[in-house]
């Protein structure tokens, strides 16, 4: 007994002894008061966001590992930032074990809130939207986790990104759910990354719903181990608004889970309906690279247990068209290029295959066929759960 | 009255400057672990307003400067007594814990330079720290601004043309930003290859700030030295101005563009590489350095633009470089298409 309390007493000194709660309400100098919190701020400290509108004219920041940065609520606090006048982002994290929640980013130049090389973080119950809707001058992504180990993402609602709502890209060990990302081009995309959950998401009006990607000449390849599954996919028909150039302006309308190239992805027990492309694409990259170390097909792609709703009756690819009459009047929902390699298919319904040998190959020398997944049962878990640090479950408790 | 005063304020500084030795850098300001508040805290300058460096305080200007909204810009390095910096070959010199770098930025009004801020790159013990400075209107401080500032300035370019701009005054995370190698805060200027313009680096060995004269083996062309090769002018330019965040351990190590001077994959510093997380900054063109083709190529039309989001360096410019876009599309202009 003594010995535990004595176990307890020296956990309680070993925390930052003077953590504090600095609060910074809107009002003038939001910009100077807010970032000077930020930087100010010590391990173990909260800064508390009041209610009401920041106007912001440049983009913030924190450097500081162990910080809650926390809003009244996402449609309480709100950091605006129509007024920025520098920066790629609204809000920059570069530090790690830091917890962003109950506020929300609205009309970033850039993207909304990234966070670079930052372990352990949380993003819980924040909004970040781009106000006027679909518009190809809006911000790329506006959850941006990029190069960080544990990243969770739970409860957000992302609106209106020209590139994804919630990325998370070259990152590992990840749990992105409960969120709502509507009127993005991908709402939820999972880029370059090793160990990712994708679940309980709401992904509805964007282009593409949920996007597993896997792109070359990219410091961290190989991306693997992505489970999506108990997601509400549903009419993703959005046209695609990203800007030339990107990847995601490469997505057909009407999308609903996508893979490419990539290992290892398990798509299971997501409602999937009223996507007009189809409800599920597996394709290679596509474009012409030469990097020795890229693989550029999908590999080891389960699907099963999904929920098919009506898909396939807008199919926006070049030749769309024509197949869709050849039969008659949807598509299959079920789409893959030919190009994959253990692709298994456990869901009851219709698969077109492309007929694609090589990743690359030009649509124009597909071979259409039509498949079928099995019509027994199939079970196709193999990946283990993502589990992340106690403490950052206990942030979102 | 009033010229009674700078009678006064004459006579004062011809005592200050001629009958009493000035106090020398305060090494333990430098190594102390807090956010010294005055630049005057450090004694970096003779002079209240930042003009005279002080003992061991030596300037230096770099081959090519880092472009800064065509500021002026004033360098200085700072070794503390019986220390020695190490030269690295052609890289960054390895000062010692106790060093300082010191750059003022101003613009010339009426004929004299105005200072706006002064930057300090502390080397502490447990590491670098960067912090800015901004000046006050009677030039006699500058004050600690650890959130950064916006200030109003109109000033002329080399062109000719009045410009008015609010210049940027980084916030200390900011100047992290830029100066973060793999998370840690480090010099950028200060590298060898950058510094071999009037025998500064002889001069430093002869000072005894460096143990001894680096031997550098490929320099980085004087900033308008036209009679340099035209790809060493274009990869320094790209080095000293986007480098430090593009770099496999930098700010933007997540994009793959690799743009330092010792980078040789094209595909690294942009030739026919997609972009990966550039979305509007894209400008709708699919490659970072589209070869022979300057006006389809994301490199240039991120350069040319004024927009956060899409405006490179993200930091610490909010007028185009008119002359270094000139040099870069004059250098993707000349290459292969094939290449």
């Amino acid at each position: 007994m003594i010995r535990s309390l004595m176990v307890a007493t020296a956990l309680c000194l070993s925390a930052p002894a003077l953590a504090k709660t600095v609060t910074v309400d809107p009002g003038s100098d939001a910009q100077e008061r807010l970032q000077e919190a930020l930087i100010l701020a010590e391990p173990g400290d909260v800064v508390q966001l009041g209610a009401g509108r920041f106007d912001l004219v440049d983009g913030l920041s924190l450097d500081v590992d162990h910080v809650t940065i926390r809003g009244a609520g996402m449609d309480q606090t709100v950091l605006n930032f129509a007024g920025q006048l520098g920066a790629g982002e609204g809000l920059l994290v570069t530090s790690d074990h830091v917890v962003l929640r109950d506020f929300a980013i609205e009309d970033s130049k850039g993207d909304g809130i990234k966070s670079k090389g930052a372990d352990d973080i949380v993003y819980y119950q924040i909004r970040v939207e781009w106000t006027r809707g679909p518009h190809a001058e809006n911000g790329a992504y506006a959850i941006y986790p990029v190069e960080s180990k544990n990243v969770l993402v739970d409860s957000c609602t992302a609106i209106g990104s020209s590139d994804a709502g919630i990325y998370v890209g070259q990152s590992e060990n990840i749990i992105v759910r409960n969120n709502v990302a509507k009127f993005n081009v991908a709402g939820i995309e999972i880029e370059n990354s090793i160990g990712a959950d994708v679940y309980n998401n709401i992904a509805v009006n964007n282009t593409g719903g949920i996007l597993v990607f896997d792109l070359p000449n990219i410091p961290k390849q190989g991306g693997r181990n992505v489970r999506v599954f108990d997601n509400i996919v549903v009419d993703n028909n959005t046209p695609n608004f990203a800007p030339e150039g990107n990847i995601v302006a490469q997505v057909p309308t009407g999308m609903g889970v996508m893979v490419m190239s990539h290992y290892d992805v398990e798509v299971f027990g997501n409602r999937l309906a009223e996507n007009g492309t189809g409800n599920i694409l597996i394709v290679s990259y596509t474009q012409e690279q030469n990097d020795p170390n890229y693989n550029p097909r999908p590999i080891g792609v389960r699907i099963f247990e999904n929920d098919h709703g009506r898909a396939g009756y807008k199919p926006a690819f070049p030749g769309g068209d024509q197949l869709k009459a050849a039969f008659g009047g949807a598509i299959p929902p079920i789409i893959e290029d030919g190009t994959g390699e253990k692709i298994l298919i456990g869901d009851d319904v219709p698969v077109l295959s492309m007929g694609l040998t090589k990743p690359g190959q030009p649509l124009t020398e597909a071979r259409p066929a039509l498949a079928q997944g099995t019509s027994e049962p199939f079970d196709g878990r193999q990946l283990k759960p993502v589990t992340l640090p106690q403490a950052m479950e206990d942030a979102v408790r | 009255m009033r010229l009674l005063l700078s009678v006064c304020a004459v006579l004062g500084l011809a005592f200050s400057a001629g009958a009493r030795a000035p106090a020398p850098v305060a090494d333990a300001v430098i190594l102390s672990d807090g956010l010294p508040r005055l630049l005057s805290d450090y004694h970096f300058f003779r002079d209240a307003s930042g003009w005279q460096p002080n003992d061991r305080v030596t300037p230096y200007r770099l081959n090519m400067p880092l472009f800064s909204d065509y500021a002026e810009k004033y360098r200085f390095l700072y070794v503390p007594e019986g220390e020695q910096a190490k030269a690295r070959g052609d890289g960054l010199l390895d000062l010692p814990v106790g060093s300082a770098l010191i750059k003022s930025f101003g613009y010339e009004m009426d004929g004299k330079v105005r200072l706006l801020e002064t930057r300090v790159l502390l080397h502490r013990a447990d590491g670098w720290l960067a912090l800015p400075y901004v000046w006050d209107e009677a030039q006699t401080e500058a004050v600690l601004k650890v959130a950064g500032a916006r200030i109003p300035v109109t000033f002329t370019d080399p062109s000719g043309k009045q410009r008015s701009i609010d210049y940027g005054v980084p916030n200390k995370n900011q100047c992290k930003e830029c100066h973060a190698l793999s998370g840690e805060v480090t010099p950028i200027g200060p590298k060898a290859r950058n510094l071999t313009r009037d025998g500064q680096l002889a001069e430093f060995a002869r000072l005894g700030l460096i143990d001894r004269e680096p031997a550098v083996a490929y320099r980085v062309p004087l900033w308008g030295e036209a009679s340099a090769p035209l790809n060493d002018r274009a990869r320094g330019y790209l080095d000293v101005n986007c480098a430090h965040c593009h770099n496999i351990n930098g700010s933007a190590s997540n994009s793959g563009l690799f743009l330092t001077y010792e980078e040789s994959m094209p595909v690294r510093i942009g030739v026919n590489k997609r972009p990966v997380a550039a979305g509007r900054g894209s400008g709708t063109h699919a490659f970072d350095i589209a070869p022979g083709d300057p006006d389809g190529s994301i490199m240039i039309y991120r350069l040319n633009s004024l927009e956060p989001g899409i405006s490179m360096p993200e930091v610490g410019r909010t007028v185009v470089h008119a002359e270094g876009v000139a040099l870069l599309r004059a250098w993707i202009a000349e290459m292969d298409k094939k290449n």
